[in-house]
């Protein structure tokens, strides 16, 4: 039912989508007909594979250094309130700067590198994991750790048992807020500084104003997004919250 | 207990023959909280006066006192919780033998009910055969279940397994019986009654219920309202099975004369 609504709803969209661009300029709205006839030609040339292949790699990458350095943060912020004291200030600012700037940085900074993008990416993301895990972490239950405590849970377990079950719905929201996020960022650093991938595509389309092009390389991509989010990390949340 | 009789107790000690040495002495001279008050000021509040006892081998033995008295203080000083406080409790906390019943029943709620008895144990002893266990404290068809499928008196049940699968020497129970339903309450009373049978476990349980300690307790500990101090120590010596209504109301008025701030008529 759900899945009807949904499919439903993106019919309405796509028939709406094709009535205007009949009335509209075709150079500023083209029909989804010929965006999807773009995507099969690009497709078959190989290139779309190749620059959707070559971003997602990029997500994947600053999706993990992001999440694990962010997840170790937040817990450390959590549970001492020295961190917290020393790294909240810091935290703040990284946090409120914008996304561009950092790219820009990155750049300056790391040369127009490969490196440059990851950290770039990573870092913009880090904070917002870094935040949510704080919380997880400060809402530790303290009945659970004097229980943890009187029958001595060896460390192993504890991490594995009492800490990280609390800390997982957490994570996954991390993780899902986190994903978007970086691939909404990946586009803007690979449109500053490199050579391939879904953003530096848009660029260049952007430059010979080809607007089929960038609708269906956005296109592609956010179905590529999505699909990992309903495919992998929906499926992963609901594992988490199975005892509930 | 039967499941794994040939295996000592953790770190079971040659006890001194005869029984008189005590498996746990605690004495809490004074304990102290400060408690943060406004505008970053500490007020002192004083939770424990004088409170020392001890634990026989085999008895159970009941502190009673009435609610915000710092029972569950002294409880978290004898598990060794908090080490803050002026006193001494020998021999040293981890060294004991003690498993601890919480009120709230402290289970792992993403774990199963199994997983949550086993996680308990130390890792070597994990994968033991606890089946007469579970099957005695009528968990068997349970065991796969998350804690959240359970009522609150079953979840008691599971910390009680818990704590029993540790074979402790000293079994500490915290309010065990409170807001749970007469027939609840009272199977678990009898679980609890029946394990120490069976195994001679020593029970520490704290109540503020009068009626359900005289039923079962071989020795009352009463204690004041805050800060708490041991009033008065008393044995009950009519075997439980002999324990009829007339004894226990008999008792219960004769304490009430004795101490009526503690005990209502």
């Amino acid at each position: 039912m759900a899945l009807l609504a949904r499919l439903f709803s993106l019919a309405v969209l796509l028939a709406l989508w094709q009535g205007v661009s009949v009335y509209a300029d075709t150079r500023t709205l083209p029909a989804p007909s010929a965006v999807l006839a773009f995507i099969l030609r690009e497709a078959q040339s190989g290139s779309l594979f190749f620059n959707v292949g070559v971003t997602l790699g990029r997500v994947a990458v600053s999706f993990v250094i992001a999440m694990s350095l962010g997840v170790l943060l937040g817990i450390a912020l959590g549970r001492s309130r020295l961190a917290d004291r020393l790294l909240d200030t810091p935290l703040l600012v990284v946090l409120n700067t914008p996304a561009l700037v950092i790219t820009v940085l990155a750049y300056v900074w790391l040369g127009l590198t490969e490196t440059a993008a990851i950290v770039a990416v990573a870092l913009n993301k880090l904070p917002n994991v870094a935040v949510i895990m704080r919380e997880g972490a400060r809402g530790l239950d303290p009945g659970l750790e004097e229980m943890a405590k009187t029958y001595r849970f060896d460390r192993r377990t504890w991490i594995a048992h009492v800490l990280l079950p609390q800390l997982q719905p957490f994570m996954v929201a991390a993780a899902r807020s986190g994903i978007s996020l970086a691939w909404k960022i990946v586009l803007v650093v690979e449109l500053l500084g490199r050579p391939n991938g879904v953003g530096f595509a848009i660029n260049y389309y952007f430059t010979l104003f080809d607007v089929t092009a960038v609708i269906g390389y956005s296109l592609v991509f956010m179905s590529v997004m999505l699909a990992i989010d309903a495919l992998l990390l929906q499926p992963l949340d609901a594992h988490v919250r199975r005892w509930r | 207990m039967s499941a794994a009789g040939a295996e000592p107790a953790a770190g079971a000690e040659p006890a001194a023959l005869g029984g008189a040495a005590p498996l746990l002495t605690v004495r809490v001279d004074r304990k102290v909280y400060a408690k943060r008050g406004g505008k970053g000021g500490t007020e002192a509040v004083e939770a424990v006066s004088g409170l020392a006892f001890d634990l026989q081998a085999g008895e159970i033995t009941c502190l009673i006192g009435p609610s915000g008295a710092g029972k569950t203080t002294t409880l978290r000083i004898l598990l060794g919780l908090d080490r803050d406080f002026e006193g001494a409790v020998t021999p040293e906390p981890s060294r004991a033998g003690m498993a601890m019943v919480f009120q709230d029943p402290r289970l792992l709620p993403w774990r199963s009910i199994e997983q949550n008895v086993r996680l308990g144990l130390p890792r070597a002893e994990r994968a033991r055969d606890l089946d007469d266990l579970f099957t005695s404290l009528g968990l068997a068809p349970w065991r796969a279940h998350y804690p959240g499928a359970l009522s609150l008196g079953m979840q008691r049940r599971v910390a009680l397994a818990r704590a029993l699968a540790l074979e402790p020497r000293i079994l500490v129970l915290d309010e065990p019986f409170v807001s749970l339903d007469d027939a609840a309450a009272a199977s678990l009373r009898a679980l609890v009654v029946e394990a120490v049978a069976r195994s001679g476990t020593s029970v520490l349980m704290v109540t503020h219920n009068v009626a359900e300690a005289i039923e079962i307790a071989d020795r009352l500990l009463l204690v004041s309202p805050r800060p708490a101090r041991l009033l008065a120590s008393l044995p009950l010596d009519r075997p439980r099975p002999e324990r009829d209504r007339a004894w226990a109301d008999e008792t219960r008025r004769s304490l009430a004369v004795r101490f009526p701030g503690i005990v209502a008529q």
